[in-house]
């Protein structure tokens, strides 16, 4: 009996892995068929790729001193939006946390209406946001804190479900209140984490950020748009360069305090 | 005979699952007494320790703290009861990221509005009670220390300098040694000892060995199947009436429990 069993014919041939391989390139080249993609296009419009590059290797450095003032408020843009969408999370994450709050009906209500929000595009809370608001940094504030509030809140609860229940027995049988259970228990097991998150999601947003301006939600964007517009490459070459620097030196900056936070 | 500070009426706890945790449970204990639970996992010991103070609520009958209703107790009133009742578990349950002070503080909180230990303004009397607690643990050195960078000894008596610090008249402690090495278990035991005797307080524990039983209990209680099958003084305890808690060869119930 103790022998090795002989495997089947599925087993041998991974039928199972081929097969669905098979259907996921039916799916890949049916939709690219249906949708017209067509590399042709790419490949013979190559040059005019060449063209836009060559003009952009002489980037009119002048122009640098013009972007600074938008490149600053692309940063606090997203650092506001991101300080507000972060303290607007907090409460719904804790309500939203089966730790917390042990009534299913009011978490999956709360979280239900989290998910909405996670499902708008900041691309299009932007276009909502410069139609309510008007064409300026508000309109960027406003849509990179409704963004940063529905990927926080998840992130946040997420990590409130997943600490080490046992302080909250002992914090509870000690006579403590709820909010004394969650300022004593659960915030010292979460407070690096979430510190983590919203460097995270800052980092996100000051990269989203530089294309809100795109739809005239202030900031580099408007600038960018502006210089693509008027074929001015070597302009877009130095914001694209400055955008590089700042996004590379913030993230490099979030990685290193977040390794910390360990 | 004094007042009972803790007392079972008939009380009865099914889970939601089916499962029996508590059948017809009557049990007075008087202050001072340090009771030691055994019986074989899945007896009801931790389902009896945690009725005392509602960290798991009951079916049936009623449990009463000094004369008053736990059971019946909600809000302030339940929270004032759970104070006087220290908890000691198995996995010391203190926070890993935050430091001995708080984590002894926090077994204070009880007594102070939201507000001011929201914000940790605990007073300096407070302060100086949570060093004193530590002495008594014999870890004062470790007050800034990070609760994870504890052994598993230390931070059980961490936990038991937590409890100090509430002020309880009763500690309860649900298999408070299940995860540590036997010297480590000397010491936390002894400490649960000088504590009952110094400072008078009432301890329950939950234990699975028979020597540690009946060396530290003054009243050894027995539970089968949820049932309270057997309840004798220290000193009229037999080796073979543990054994037999163990075996499952007691006499009917009603004989063995003590009046």
């Amino acid at each position: 009996m103790n022998e090795i069993p002989k495997r089947t014919i599925v087993q041998r041939f991974h039928l199972v892995f081929v097969f669905w391989l098979v259907v996921f390139l039916i799916c890949l080249i049916g939709s690219s068929i249906i949708t017209g993609v067509n590399l042709d296009l790419l490949v013979s419009n190559i040059s005019q790729f060449f063209e836009l590059l060559k003009q952009m290797v002489n980037p009119d450095w002048g122009y640098s001193r013009y972007i600074i003032q938008p490149l600053l408020e692309t940063i606090q843009m997203a650092v506001i939006g991101t300080s507000l969408g972060t303290l607007i999370a907090l409460p719904f994450s804790f309500i939203a946390a089966r730790t917390v709050i042990k009534n299913k009906y009011v978490t999956s209500v709360i979280r239900f209406f989290l998910n909405l929000m996670r499902t708008l595009p900041d691309l299009l809370l932007a276009a909502l946001f410069v139609a309510i608001v008007g064409i300026g940094p508000v309109a960027g504030v406003a849509t990179l804190t409704v963004f940063s509030f529905a990927m926080i809140s998840k992130l946040f609860y997420e990590t409130i479900e997943t600490i080490d229940f046992g302080p909250i027995d002992a914090l509870t049988t000690s006579g403590a209140n709820k909010m004394q259970v969650i300022v004593f228990a659960i915030v010292p097991q979460v407070i690096n984490q979430f510190i983590s998150y919203f460097l995270y999601t800052f980092e996100i947003n000051v990269r989203a950020s530089t294309i809100l301006g795109y739809l005239g939600a202030g900031g580099i964007g408007v600038f960018l748009q502006r210089s693509l517009s008027s074929f001015r490459y070597d302009q877009t070459a130095v914001i694209i360069i400055a955008i590089f620097v700042v996004v590379l030196i913030i993230d490099t900056l979030s990685n290193v305090l977040r390794e910390k936070l360990r | 005979m004094s007042k009972s500070i803790i007392e079972f009426k008939d009380v009865s706890k099914i889970y939601s699952n089916g499962t029996l945790g508590l059948k017809d449970v009557n049990l007075t204990v008087d202050p001072g007494e340090f009771v030691v639970i055994v019986g074989l996992s899945g007896a009801g010991k931790s389902t009896l320790l945690r009725s005392i103070n509602q960290l798991q609520t009951i079916s049936e009958g009623d449990v009463l703290i000094d004369g008053q209703s736990i059971v019946k107790a909600r809000g302030k009133s339940l929270r004032e009861l759970r104070r006087s009742i220290g908890m000691i578990f198995q996995n010391f349950n203190l926070v890993k990221q935050s430091s001995v002070q708080r984590n002894v503080l926090s077994g204070r909180v009880g007594y102070y509005s939201t507000f001011k230990s929201v914000f940790g303004l605990f007073s300096k009397e407070d302060k100086q009670n949570a060093v004193d607690a530590l002495k008594r643990v014999s870890l004062a050195e470790k007050i800034y220390t990070r609760a994870d960078q504890l052994s598993g000894g230390q931070q059980q008596r961490v936990a038991i300098a937590r409890t100090l610090i509430q002020n309880p008249k009763i500690i309860l402690a649900d298999e408070p040694i299940a995860s540590l090495d036997p010297l480590t278990t000397k010491l936390v035991l002894d400490d649960l000892k000088s504590i009952n005797e110094e400072l008078g307080i009432t301890v329950m524990v939950n234990l699975h060995s028979k020597e540690l039983a009946k060396k530290y209990a003054t009243r050894i209680i027995g539970l089968r199947a949820g049932e309270l099958i057997y309840d004798k003084k220290i000193n009229e305890v037999s080796e073979v009436d543990l054994d037999q808690i163990y075996n499952g060869e007691t006499a009917s119930p009603k004989e063995a429990v003590n009046e």
